[in-house]
């Protein structure tokens, strides 16, 4: 018996020797020369933002470029940020399209790498309040093209009643809504309870609502624990949102346009709105990875998506707004720029776009704010 | 009666075939020690090394800390993951109701394949022997995840907008997606894995122990209860070791039948995208101690030796 | 036994009810993969076979079938091979460390999944080890490895031991005794074993996911990722009818060979 525990401690403590080595970081650089394409690019996008005409065969901006570029779109979709920081440490991929509460996590991480904009012609013409921004720019080095902005909206189903105008019937004990509530399964969606609490508990004092220090985090959590009851669906997967929307067993919940114009294609009677007390929303940067195998065709990539004509489709498509400025003059719905406020930093100025929580807090105040893997962990117990 | 068991124990007891083949290594024959090590290199050095050290070096990475602002484990060792996982109370609520399905599972399948195997094995005939064990273990090719689906378009509970599925049509109700739906789907998927040893063992069966137990006057039920069933011990220890630990580890089937249900295999996967490594790996010491003292008690009752 | 007649009766209801059951969700599938909608939604709408014949059409389908009839094809050689040899060594001899190597030889089938999955992704992460098809294809041959055995080592424990003696008393040379008395006795076994041990591989789908690279797309990823396209699912439901309907002789066959007794 004392031999075997034995074996089994050296066993361990060479595991350990072993784990303490891991792979070192080669530091690749940022690209200084555009060369040939390498033949493929993996790509870790959101659903919708990579369209080959699988999902319709009307909706395609990577056929066009993989005939002109030679490069072969491998799409991996990405469900939260939280997945797509996992994907990106595995070095498996050379392009992300990244929210704000996972550029920075890649950066610091050393998961990506430097654009050299120079390369990307497009980058010209994408919208000036979009460009140099704290979650897409490090020390004056910027680290990705912007993508495209949103907010995270209501879906309802109309038949069930009229529009919900305030964010108290998603977390409602008496919502009216109640069993049929489907909610984004991710850490993040803590923020949307600070949010809450913003409106019906002004005395906690939140003002941004990833900016919580432990009293606030505590009274978010406890919404959500209280939400627990109403709620019927917690969805990580798109298409598990969509289905449910179409079987009628959800007639709420926080989604993206895209599921609801999927959802609406498929005779569901549902519709979007946005609730009264402001909403946490994205603003996506495509980052090219540092171990990127392709890294190529990762730049022409980058500069196709944010391409006029590209950005106009994947901007519709996905029901968000676009950041190249030429993109509204291309989009098929004349007022599509101006639904989804593409010009307007006064409206975005109010969205609170997806950013990670640090023990810093974000709003300046000197607290001690939760960190985000506190987050996650009380995100894990919540759904435990 | 207690004569029964006798017969039955002396029956075990009785030398078996395989016993005389074994070799032992360093006498009589020459150089088997070599031959064996020869036979043993490879897949052991398969096993051991990919295998087990990648179990070892998970297990030693709970002990890692996360780097907060990376999300990348570091090396600086930490009790805080294993704290975590296996002291908070909505863990231990978890894997109490993770192994309770597994059970729930398991229990089902031995209900339905019992009187199955029992069927096939002593009252059908040759021919539909046959039939019967290729129709039910055909199931097993069709695919895990087509079936997972399937039983989500039967049980679909559907609403006052939309259709249900199958059994929603068929009967006006289901049970909808929750725990409930989660049991009856891996009951359904690992069915032939406890159908399988059981009948196995039932065709092993001497007919001279029946015909013997009822000549010295017990009835069906109770040769089933005091001869039958203890020799079939082995068998079913076997067949749940797969249907329990399918069951345990699983999160696919949740993910697809369970509707908000989560169970051990969710949150490892949880805690591996959020991404936290050290914390997964903190998390799968609970299925790893589960099934090692799972596979030690199914040992003891005799399932490896016929495996 | 003597069973009274309601017994038996309850019994073969049992059984076929459970037959029945077992088969009411495939049924199901194949009677879909036949429906004019894009939905597995009860009842179909209609007749029509124009799944049937445009599911070759659809590239990712295709690719994925390939990918993972390759890596069961590469999981079952080196499943049969390195399974046979630790039946052989576990079989005839005995030495220390036996029982250890027993019980490691079942943890690959015994721990779910997930664990092997995260474990294996771990190790090969760390190490910056590429993850791609080699990745999968060892994840597969670890659980492939393990089901082989079993069903070769069962087989070799049935064999009377006088075989080999009296081969070797005639004057044959270890080599030869293994070509012409154990093999013929045991290459049903290892037929079996390798057909499950393939069968097993191209249905996984949890190892899969964890080892898996960028560029690969085994089967059941591309359902579990399709399922839910309505554009794609009918395409689904016909690739499993199809599975269904190929894998019945195979089946047959299986049983067959694992039942064969040695003479």
């Amino acid at each position: 018996m004392k031999r075997k525990i034995g074996a089994l401690a050296v066993a361990l403590l060479g595991a350990v020797a072993l784990g303490a080595c891991g792979g070192d970081d080669d530091g690749a650089a940022m690209l200084d020369e555009l060369g040939e394409g390498e033949g493929a690019v993996n790509l870790v996008a959101w659903a919708g933002y990579v369209e080959d005409g699988s999902t319709d065969p009307n909706v395609d901006w990577v056929s066009d470029f993989e005939a002109d570029t030679g490069c072969e779109v491998n799409v991996k979709i990405g469900n939260s940020s939280d997945e797509m920081v996992e994907l990106m440490q595995s070095g498996e991929y050379d392009a992300v399209s990244a929210s704000g509460d996972a550029t920075l996590r890649l950066i610091a991480g050393g998961d990506v790498v430097p654009v050299n904009t120079d390369l990307i012609p497009n980058y010209a013409d994408v919208f000036e309040g979009l460009k140099n921004k704290p979650w897409n720019s490090v020390d004056g080095k910027v680290y990705g093209v912007p993508h495209g902005r949103g907010a995270n909206l209501l879906v309802y189903n109309t038949e069930a009643g009229a529009a919900p105008t305030s964010i108290v019937d998603m977390f409602s004990p008496d919502s009216p809504y109640a069993g049929k509530i489907s909610v984004y399964d991710s850490p993040i969606y803590i923020a949307d309870a600070a949010i809450y609490l913003m409106a019906t508990q002004p005395e906690l004092g939140i003002t941004n609502p990833y900016a919580l220090d432990q009293t606030q985090f505590d009274a978010a959590i406890a919404a959500l624990e209280t939400q627990k009851s109403v709620v019927g669906q917690y969805w990580a997967l798109y298409t598990d949102q969509q289905a449910a929307l179409e079987k009628g067993t959800v007639t709420l919940g926080t989604t993206w346009q895209v599921i609801v114009n999927l959802a609406k294609g498929n005779g569901a009677k549902i519709d979007s709105t946005l609730h009264s007390e402001g909403a946490t929303g994205w603003s996506d940067t495509w980052m090219v990875s540092s171990k990127a195998k392709h890294p190529n065709c990762a730049y022409k990539w980058l500069n196709h998506i944010i391409s006029p004509q590209a950005n106009a489709g994947v901007a519709e498509w996905f029901g968000e707004a676009p950041s190249n400025s030429k993109s509204c003059a291309l989009t098929a719905d004349p007022n599509h720029c101006a639904t989804f406020h593409a010009d307007d930093e006064d409206y975005f100025s109010k969205v609170y776009y997806w950013t990670t929580p640090t023990a810093e807090c974000l709003d300046g105040r000197d607290a001690e704010c939760v960190p985000y893997s506190e987050w996650v962990n009380a995100w894990n117990k919540l759904r435990a | 009666m207690r004569a029964l068991q006798r017969v039955g124990e002396r029956l075990e007891q009785a030398p078996r075939v395989a016993e005389s083949n074994r070799v032992i290594a360093g006498r009589g024959r020459p150089r088997p020690a070599l031959a064996l090590w020869g036979l043993l290199s490879a897949p052991l050095a398969w096993l051991l090394v990919v295998y087990v050290g990648s179990l070892a070096l998970l297990i030693v990475s709970a002990f890692f800390s996360l780097d907060d602002f990376t999300s990348k484990p570091t090396t600086e060792l930490t009790s805080a993951n294993i704290v975590e996982a296996f002291t908070e109370r909505a863990y231990l609520l978890l894997v109490a109701r993770s192994i309770g399905v597994a059970v729930a599972a398991t229990a089902i399948c031995f209900a339905l394949a019992m009187p199955t195997a029992f069927y096939i094995a002593r009252l059908a005939s040759r021919r539909t022997r046959r039939g019967f064990i290729v129709a039910l273990t055909l199931p097993l090719w069709t695919g895990y995840l087509v079936k997972a689906f399937a039983l989500r378009a039967v049980l679909e509970p559907g609403s006052e907008y939309g259709e249900g599925g199958f059994m929603k049509s068929l009967v006006g109700w289901s049970p909808g997606f929750g725990n409930v739906a989660v049991i009856l789907t891996l009951a359904y998927l690992w069915f032939p894995y406890m159908l399988l040893p059981i009948y196995a063992g039932l065709e092993r069966m001497p007919n001279s122990l029946l015909d013997a137990s009822a000549d010295l006057g017990a009835g069906s039920l109770r040769t089933f209860r005091l001869v039958m069933l203890p020799l079939l011990i082995p068998s079913i220890a076997a067949g749940s070791i797969f249907t329990f630990s399918l069951s345990l580890g699983d999160y696919i089937t949740v993910k697809i039948v369970g509707g908000t249900a989560q169970l051990i295999g969710n949150i490892i996967e949880r805690a591996l995208l959020a991404p936290n490594q050290p914390l997964a790996a903190a998390f799968t010491l609970w299925p790893i101690l589960i099934m090692v003292v799972y596979l030690t008690v199914m040992g003891r009752a005799g399932a490896f030796k016929n495996l | 036994m003597h069973l009274s007649v309601s017994a038996r009766l309850a019994l073969r209801l049992v059984a076929y009810g459970v037959l029945a059951v077992v088969y009411l969700p495939l049924v199901l599938i194949f009677v879909l993969s036949f429906n004019s909608a894009r939905s597995i939604a009860w009842p179909p709408v209609s007749f029509s076979t124009r799944w049937w014949s445009g599911f070759l059409d659809v590239e990712s389908a295709r690719e994925a079938l390939i990918t993972s009839s390759r890596l069961a094809l590469v999981a079952m050689v080196i499943a049969v091979v390195l399974g046979s040899m630790l039946s052989f060594a576990l079989a005839r001899y005995d030495f220390y460390g036996k029982n250890t190597i027993s019980f490691l030889a079942v943890l690959p089938i015994a721990l779910p999944g997930i664990v092997t999955g995260v474990a294996l992704r771990n190790t090969f992460v760390r190490f910056g080890w590429d993850l791609g098809f080699l990745s999968v294809v060892a994840g597969h041959a670890t659980f492939c490895i393990v089901v082989a055995h079993n069903n070769i080592v069962a087989r070799l424990r049935r064999i009377a031991p006088n075989l080999r003696e009296a081969s070797a008393d005639l004057g044959a040379t270890p080599l030869q005794t293994f070509r012409l008395v154990t093999w013929p006795l045991i290459r049903s076994a290892v037929a079996a074993g390798g057909i499950l041990a393939f069968a097993l591989s191209f249905d996984e789908v949890v190892v899969t996911t964890f080892t898996a690279g960028a560029g690969v797309q085994t089967l059941p990823q591309w359902i579990l990722n399709n399922f839910a396209r309505p554009n794609v699912l009918p395409y689904v439901t016909v690739m499993a009818t199809l599975v269904l309907v190929v894998s019945l002789p195979i089946a047959w066959l299986a049983q067959r060979l694992g039942d064969s007794n040695p003479e």
